[in-house]
């Protein structure tokens, strides 16, 4: 009764089997083209070798990963391998060996301390600046700075709480903090600076960038947290606040913050393992360094053009051999 | 779904109409009114509330745990013994991808290519399912590649079937194992209560630990969130084969093992079926969730777009998501009717079958070998379908964003002020003692004894947490959802329900807002409310009103027609039919619907502190983000396991004591 039922794993089966007998003789036309389209690399991809490089999840991020991956895979015939993570899990991925490079590191006192040789594990180690400043702030739309220049003082913010008032800010002016990876110090800064404001998390970059686009679409009211090199600054030119200039130790300790934020020396991190290993993608990592307007012409192929991340990185290492060959091991 | 007595039930409601207590509604609003007079003197005191940034001693010690476990990763047997399991997993998927979608080297293509796969996937699913669902798995397949993720789609697949197989392979026996014990029932509960109420996000970092990322990683994250239903469905079949059945054939005096494979099995198949089908489901939902940690698949690209705030391309990609979970859906559903028609049918049409079998099965081997040696068959066509797909999507969304925003600003500025603000002052400006009595009062009222103490236990339980003001906040956000949840609910259940042409026309939209990953419409609806408690509540509504709907919809259906003519012929107009006769007689499917709803909506809560939220949510998202914050993450997963268990004990209490059972 029940034959076809019982029949048809054993047809898969001895299906699979085929499949593999088929798979295991092979051959056929692909297989010839297949070995001519290294571009005689193979020699050399023997000499590179693996290079598993972090992809944070932002554009400015892609685009500098991107234009050292390509490049790396193109010229030295390295095997890249993509991998998007948050931060925290790519610092994990170089004690576990998932990860060879960071590529742009906003500055993270605590891992760190748990991965550099100094006070941990000593998988990772710090590879130097990547030539990106990171400038964290207070921004307002662009309109709003039009309208109202004196906003982009401090001083004045708290004669305009009121109008950055909204249904989540319980009455006083609403500051829009960001995503939780971002060492924010807002809700600090506020409370010493006396300023009549409370900090809604926007809880993502997507859901800040998707407010401050609203904001100027709609000429609303709105302050909060950005900073750049970043793409959207290209599409929508966000005003930065004046705040107390950032001295050394204003900062500390966190709770008395009182000032602005320090502008930051993106760094490259790498797995100590492979800085090691004597692979020639090591001296390129080492010497990659370029400037906020490289990274935003590429982000902004990324983003506003919407061209696949390999593609734009190619296409900037094109059109700028001068400083793709400094980058090149001597 | 565990298995209450219901004789008991039967005893306590007895004695309480001996006892003649006033409706429970009046209790309730009794309890309310005593909860907002206290509340109006004591309104901002002991609210235990938590800096945005802050953290409590607690949290530190649970951040510890994880710095020991990274310290001592080179010692632990643990976690060496899962570095083994994740190798293996890694190089078994890594074999299946060069397989199907990465190059094999030194081929630069995978050894079988698009057309040999699409063959072999039609052939299959003939085999099992029949030939419409052959045709609607090639088109799924074709779908794929001509919206431009074939890879993708293929490497979701591979992580989906593989850790559905695992799935099975631990599941089926702790059903069984479930079914035919109390004491591993009442052990295993609580375990799988967790597993489907913990945000992934919580124990995705952990898991990195043990399974370091990519697939491996997924793999892991995706088994542990789609273990649950299928040991809890199949668990459920196997214990509901009627008594009678075992009585009959124990008395021919088989052995239990005989009973177990000749009677228990095979008479709950069907069950069980439905079981693998919403691990299945479960297991695909989780596709956007993997990629945070390098999971490879669809999620990777709906990401991406995110960062971008591409609209248009994360809607394509989430596309092949709805496309596969409608295929992997309908599949293993009609797999498991044709199982059963086939037993039935006996040996009419076997012979014809099996030779359309063994031709197809021979055309399919033929297209393999053309895939692996011609170019065109190997490599999917590249087409413009998804790009120009995408630019009318995001065309279409901006328009709606560009052009509503007046009008959706006014309604979020009007729920939140009327409903959402009064709501969130009452339970989380009053005092933790006040709201926590007050709450304790209302499982009471509605749960009985047991909802009550339930309700205690985890109320202690978040207190313990140090998130008591977060999780009041998340717990308003969940109710004023769930009630916007059956609003929408009653109103289109009801239309479907009625007019089976509705029902036609909505089931298909239903199953796309189910399946289709949320972060496709996070940016709409942030460009539409801003980054706002609503659209937390929006998100959680268009993610939970579909099975709240389908629910509701069953619900009304299964009223008995002639009751309903019955009530047409005494000259009840339509709206009195609804509502004397309909939806009182639909109890049932309601108050199912309002339990679904509750937990739909609560397993968006970290969803809703990636767009403006906060509380929870955001607490989950920042443990995920930040080393430092780990163990606020972990309790805060924690708080939301707790409002979880409470919500749900509370209403499955009230649905037996109205009278209306949830499985």
């Amino acid at each position: 009764m029940k034959q076809p039922t019982k029949r048809v794993p054993a047809l898969a089966a001895a299906a699979v089997g085929a499949l593999l007998v088929l798979s295991a003789c092979g051959g056929g036309d692909i297989e010839q083209s297949g070995s001519g389209s290294g571009d005689g690399g193979d020699d050399q991809a023997a000499e590179c070798g693996d290079l598993s490089m972090a992809v944070n999840p932002w554009v400015g991020y892609q685009a500098s990963a991107y234009v050292v991956g390509e490049l790396v895979a193109s010229e030295l015939g390295c095997k890249v391998q993509y991998r998007d993570l948050k931060e925290e899990v790519s610092w994990a991925g170089f004690s576990s060996g998932d990860v060879d490079v960071v590529i742009e590191d906003w500055g993270h006192p605590d891992l760190e301390k748990q991965y550099f040789a100094k006070n941990g594990d000593g998988s990772a180690e710090d590879f130097g600046p990547n030539g990106n400043e990171g400038v964290i702030g207070w921004y307002v739309p662009p309109w709003l700075a039009d309208e109202q220049p004196e906003i982009t003082d401090w001083k004045n913010l708290n004669k305009f709480a009121q109008e950055f008032a909204t249904s989540e800010s319980g009455g006083q002016g609403q500051f829009l903090g960001s995503d939780p990876s971002y060492v924010q110090f807002d809700e600090a800064i506020i409370k010493n600076l006396d300023l009549d404001f409370k900090v809604v998390f926007s809880g993502s970059e997507a859901a800040s960038i998707s407010a401050f686009k609203k904001a100027e679409q709609n000429k609303e009211w709105l302050i909060g947290y950005f900073y750049e090199p970043q793409w959207f600054m290209s599409e929508v030119p966000l005003v930065k606040v004046d705040l107390p200039p950032y001295e050394p130790g204003c900062q500390e300790p966190a709770s008395a913050t009182d000032c602005d934020y320090p502008v930051t020396e993106l760094k490259k991190i790498v797995s100590t393992k492979w800085a090691e290993s004597g692979s020639p993608a090591v001296d390129v990592v080492q010497n990659f360094k370029w400037t906020n307007e490289d990274q935003n012409t590429v982000a902004a192929m990324i983003s506003s053009d919407g061209m696949a991340p390999e593609d734009a990185a190619m296409q900037w290492i094109e059109d700028n051999p001068d400083t793709v060959e400094a980058w090149m091991p001597s | 779904m565990t298995a209450t007595t219901v004789r008991d039930h039967a005893r306590i409601d007895g004695l309480g109409s001996l006892v003649r207590r006033p409706p429970a509604w009046l209790l309730g609003a009794a309890v309310l009114a005593v909860w907002i007079a206290a509340w109006a003197g004591l309104r901002g005191t002991d609210t235990l509330t938590l800096p945005g940034l802050g953290r409590t001693g607690l949290h530190d010690w649970f951040t510890g745990l994880k710095a020991d476990l990274i310290d001592s990763r080179d010692s632990n047997v643990l976690m060496r013994a899962t570095g083994v399991l994740a190798d293996l997993v890694a190089s078994i998927g890594g074999w299946l991808q060069e397989l199907v979608v990465q190059p094999a080297f030194p081929r630069p293509v995978p050894q079988i290519g698009w057309l040999g796969v699409v063959a072999v996937a039609a052939w299959l699913s003939y085999a099992a399912a029949g030939w419409r669902i052959a045709v609607l798995v090639t088109g799924s397949f074709l779908a794929f590649g001509y919206l431009g993720y074939w890879e993708d789609s293929l490497d979701t697949l591979i992580v989906t079937f593989f850790a559905v197989g695992i799935a099975l392979l631990v599941g089926l026996p702790l059903a069984v194992w479930m079914a035919t014990s109390k004491t591993v029932t009442t052990l295993l509960t609580p375990v799988l209560d967790v597993l489907q109420t913990v945000p992934a996000f919580i124990y995705l970092l952990p898991l990195t630990l043990f399974f370091g990322i990519g697939l491996p990683a997924a793999v892991a994250a995706t088994f542990l969130y789609a273990l649950a239903p299928v040991v809890r469905i199949a668990a459920h079949g196997i214990r509901s084969v009627a008594t009678t059945t075992i009585e009959a054939t124990d008395s021919l005096g088989q052995t239990g093992r005989q009973r177990l494979q000749r009677v228990q099995l095979p008479m709950a198949k069907k069950t069980i079926i439905v079981g693998i089908n919403q691990t299945v489901m479960a297991a695909l939902s989780m596709a956007t969730i993997a990629a945070f940690v390098d999971g490879p698949g669809l999620g990777q690209p709906v990401l991406r777009a995110l960062s971008a705030q591409q609209v248009g391309t994360a809607f394509v990609a989430g596309l092949c998501i709805v496309v596969m979970a409608v295929m992997l859906d309908r599949t293993t559903t009609a797999a498991s009717e044709r199982a059963e028609l086939v037993a039935r049918a006996g040996g009419r049409d076997v012979r014809r079958h099996r030779i359309v079998l063994a031709a197809g099965g021979a055309v399919a081997l033929v297209l393999v070998y053309l895939s692996r040696t011609y170019l065109w068959a190997a490599e999917f066509p590249e087409t413009d379908l998804g790009g120009s797909l995408a630019a009318g999507v995001q065309s279409g969304a901006d328009w709606v964003t560009s052009t509503f925003d007046v009008l959706t600003s006014g309604v979020k500025n009007q729920v939140t002020a009327l409903l959402l603000n009064p709501l969130q002052d009452l339970l989380a400006n009053s005092p933790w003692w006040l709201a926590g009595a007050a709450l304790a009062a209302l499982a009471l009222v509605f749960g009985g004894v047991r909802g009550c103490l339930t309700a205690v236990a985890c109320l202690a339980g978040i207190y313990l947490t140090d998130l008591w003001n977060d999780s009041m906040v998340t717990l308003t956000m969940v109710l004023v959802a769930t009630l916007l949840v059956m609003l929408i609910a009653v109103v289109l259940g009801v239309w479907m329900a009625r007019r089976q042409r509705v029902d036609t026309a909505l089931r298909p939209v239903l199953d796309a807002g189910q399946t289709m990953p949320p972060f496709v419409y996070l940016i709409p609806a942030l460009l539409l409310f801003g980054p706002t408690r609503f659209t937390a509540i929006v998100a959680a509504v268009i993610y939970a009103a579909p099975i709240a709907i389908k629910l509701v919809a069953d619900g009304v259906k299964g009223v008995s027609p002639t009751t309903v003519e019955a009530a047409t012929a005494a000259g009840s107009t339509p709206w009195q039919v609804i509502t004397r006769v309909q939806l009182p007689m639909a109890r049932g499917g309601l108050v199912l619907a309002a339990n679904q709803g509750l937990l739909y909506v609560l397993s968006m809560t970290v969803i809703g502190g990636l767009v403006g939220a906060g509380a929870l949510g955001y607490d989950s998202v920042l443990g995920f983000s930040q080393g430092e914050f780990f163990g606020k993450g972990i309790a805060a997963g924690a708080a939301i396991v707790f409002l979880g268990i409470m919500l749900d004990r509370v209403t499955r209490r009230a649905a037996e004591r109205t009278g209306a059972g949830i499985r």
